[in-house]
């Protein structure tokens, strides 16, 4: 909507995510509070996302996804390390500081039913932002958000309704729009499909792919389902327990997934196909997500992990070893091949570490 | 003669703008070990005619018709004590939310306990012993101790493993799970689900299983009804069905599904929604929405016949023959492309 704004070329860093961590303090006592321990949602976590490019998280609940979410668009402060949004540190900016800059990255929520206000009309829920960054006059913001709900897909004439008076689908559309109004950069999806109807799913996917297209936009895209993440991603990047496991482009992490955490997760999605889907056998983990309160230690994927290595995974921390092209992954152990068995992978381990912990080739 | 057979069921409810069919002439008959998947989108009808055939609706403002026959004995005449008498026992249940379905203020042990009782006139002793059997048949760790935990203390998928515990532990003939791992994640699905199976091998229970994920119903189903606004549009075994789906809604649900196994550019959409049950499109309720729609559909309401080739093949379409099989043919050379 301004001149001076200037198009960045695609593929150039627009956001650089450096060892972030966010803690949540657990205190005890009500008067004299002391903090016994902390939620480490977030712990360490680095990546980055190129202009027009669309970056896929995934990972369980709880991972911690949705709070790198709020901690990349600073609705939540960061306990440690750097956000730098076009080359501008945003860790540390004040909120006067920091609000020209929320023009630039918006976010869209889960629940559509939640995340807009009931008592509200559309054409005001869509126009606030418009008005809290003074662009443009009232009649200006009217034309604008018209333009808006024709560009997602409703009928400008519904300016005046209410949300209650849509469907799911309907409402996230508004979601979106709002998201558009003030043409941003970056848009931060977090599970934006998870609480529609697969027909309406499919809708909301393609619209978000549309206007990705007409404006250049530069998604992250937060999502629980495998499929949906790898219909709209460039790049996707799995979450465990707060960290990162495994980041690699969508045809390299879906076709040889390098963490086994990642292959346990792909092998787990049903597949609408039962000639494929009751041929292969899923890699069932053992347990539950343990509690960020008190991660396991060194990888801690390790006490449900099909190929553990005792004394090694528990002991030392894996960092993210490259694969080429970007593709990345915290193993010691990483899959040799994909797709494979629980059985397999157990064997082919146990394999490496004979051969490791006698640092001499296997006899033939 | 089949275990529960269900003939024209119909469910309305009556609000304050009218009345609402949520369930509009559903039929179908399950077997002794036999897995059937209801499908369908929120609000088509699936949770509804499991409710209906249980008699877990409330009694005022619910008009049902039909029969639901078990075992040769009608459910939906059945008065409360008898139904009370099948509930839990022959047939069980489980929900969607495990948090909700549990009660939080006893331990879950207790639960069991009950769930015992309330069919066998057994020691709390000898149902303890089979409730702490039953958790450790769905792999709770360290069962004697989390016996007497609450239902708080369980992390959501061994909630989900207790519901499954409490629904086996009177070793039912039917297990109806409606959206059973809706609310888990994928790993826990999983477990869940091959948990379910195993048991299902184990118990020689038949399962009826509702669920909007199409994904699910591939990997657990025998045979599949998809549902829309409150009908079945088409019934198939689960091959033929995801091999030669047969209407235009089926399609479009296929379509839209992003795939793990093949990549698409764009999805096929449904346009618009799921229409108010309250005044249903005429004709085919589909018609609204579907990409062929004719002059007949708009008027006259489609039958669900068995298609030619496959008597067990059902199907509620004006389409013929051919265009079906050449949109089907579209539709899996997309979607299965890399399946060949």
């Amino acid at each position: 909507m301004e001149a001076s704004r200037q198009p960045m070329v695609r593929g150039e860093e627009l956001l650089v995510v450096e060892d972030v961590k966010k803690h949540f303090p657990i205190t005890r006592g009500i008067i004299f509070q002391k903090q016994v321990g902390s939620v480490k949602a977030v712990d360490g976590v680095d990546f980055t996302v190129k202009q027009g490019e669309t970056l896929g998280i995934v990972g369980e609940s709880g991972c911690g996804k949705s709070t790198l979410a709020r901690c990349i668009v600073r609705l939540l402060d960061t306990t440690d390390g750097k956000i730098t949004f076009e080359g501008r540190d945003i860790t540390k900016l004040s909120r006067s500081t920091m609000r020209p800059i929320r023009r630039e990255m918006t976010m869209i929520f889960q629940d559509p039913y939640a995340s807009l206000n009931p008592r509200k009309r559309v054409g005001f829920i869509i126009g606030e932002p418009l008005e809290v960054h003074n662009l443009g006059s009232a009649s200006e913001v009217k034309t604008r958000v018209q333009e808006l709900l024709e560009v997602v897909g409703l009928n400008p004439e519904h300016y005046n309704r209410f949300p209650h008076e849509f469907s799911g689908g309907q409402r996230q559309r508004i979601g979106v729009a709002r998201a558009l109004a003030v043409n941003p950069k970056l848009i931060v999806c977090d599970e934006p499909v998870s609480a529609l109807d697969v027909s309406v799913q499919a809708q909301i996917l393609n619209l978000l792919k549309d206007l990705q297209d007409d404006f250049g936009l530069t998604y992250i895209f937060i999502a629980h389902d495998l499929n949906v993440v790898r219909h709209i991603s460039d790049r996707v990047l799995v979450m465990y327990l707060g960290k990162v496991v495994e980041i690699a482009s969508r045809e390299v992490l879906y076709r040889e997934p390098k963490h086994p955490y990642t292959g346990a997760l792909l092998s787990a999605v049903p597949i609408a196909n039962p000639e494929i889907g009751r041929k292969r056998e899923p890699i069932v983990l053992e347990g539950d997500v343990p509690s960020p309160v008190n991660p396991p230690s060194a990888c801690n994927f390790h006490p449900r992990c099909p190929r553990f290595v005792e004394g090694h995974c528990d002991v030392d921390e894996p960092e993210l070893y490259p694969f080429g092209n970007g593709h990345v992954a915290a193993c010691h152990y990483p899959l040799e091949r994909w797709p494979m068995s629980a059985d397999e992978m157990r064997r082919a381990s146990s394999q490496a570490r004979s051969s490791q912990s006698r640092e001499e080739p296997l006899p033939a | 003669m089949a275990l529960l057979e269900v003939r024209d069921l119909r469910t309305s409810f009556q609000t304050e703008d009218g009345l609402v069919g949520a369930v509009d002439g559903v039929s179908f008959s399950i077997e002794k070990g036999q897995t059937l998947g209801i499908v369908g989108e929120s609000g088509c009808g699936k949770s509804v005619t499991c409710l209906t055939i249980m008699g877990l609706n409330p009694k005022r403002m619910t008009i049902s018709s039909g029969e639901a026959l078990w075992k040769g004995r009608n459910l939906l005449t059945a008065n409360q004590r008898e139904l009370r008498e099948v509930r839990g026992d022959e047939i069980s249940m489980i929900f969607q939310d495990p948090m909700t379905s549990l009660n939080p203020v006893h331990t879950i042990g207790k639960q069991l306990i009950e769930a015992v009782q309330l069919h066998r006139d057994v020691s709390t002793k000898v149902a303890r012993s089979r409730a702490l059997e039953l958790l450790k048949a769905v792999g709770i760790p360290k069962a004697e101790q989390r016996i007497d935990d609450y239902p708080h203390q369980f992390s959501g998928g061994m909630r989900q493993r207790v519901m499954i515990a409490m629904a086996l532990i009177n070793d039912p003939d039917l297990l109806i799970a409606d959206e059973p791992t809706t609310a888990l994640d994928v790993t826990t699905q999983a477990q869940i689900l091959s948990l379910m199976k195993r048991l299902q091998e184990d118990f020689g229970s038949a399962i009826l299983i509702i669920t909007h994920d199409l994904g699910v119903v591939a990997e657990t189903a025998d045979d599949v009804l998809v549902m829309y606004a409150a009908k079945v549009v088409e019934q198939a075994e689960v091959h033929e069905l995801f091999g030669r789906p047969q209407h235009p809604y089926t399609w479009g649900l296929m379509g839209s599904l992003p795939r793990l196994e093949a990549d698409v550019e764009r999805l096929t959409q449904i346009p618009g929604q799921p229409p108010s049950l309250l005044r249903p499109p005429t004709g085919c309720r589909f018609h609204p929405r579907c990409p062929h729609v004719m002059e007949v559909c708009k008027t006259t309401v489609p039958e669900l016949v068995p298609i030619e080739r496959d008597q067990e093949h059902l199907q509620a379409c004006h389409l013929d023959q051919e265009t079906k099989d050449r949109e089907a043919a579209k539709l899996l050379a997309v979607t299965m492309a890399e399946a060949g």
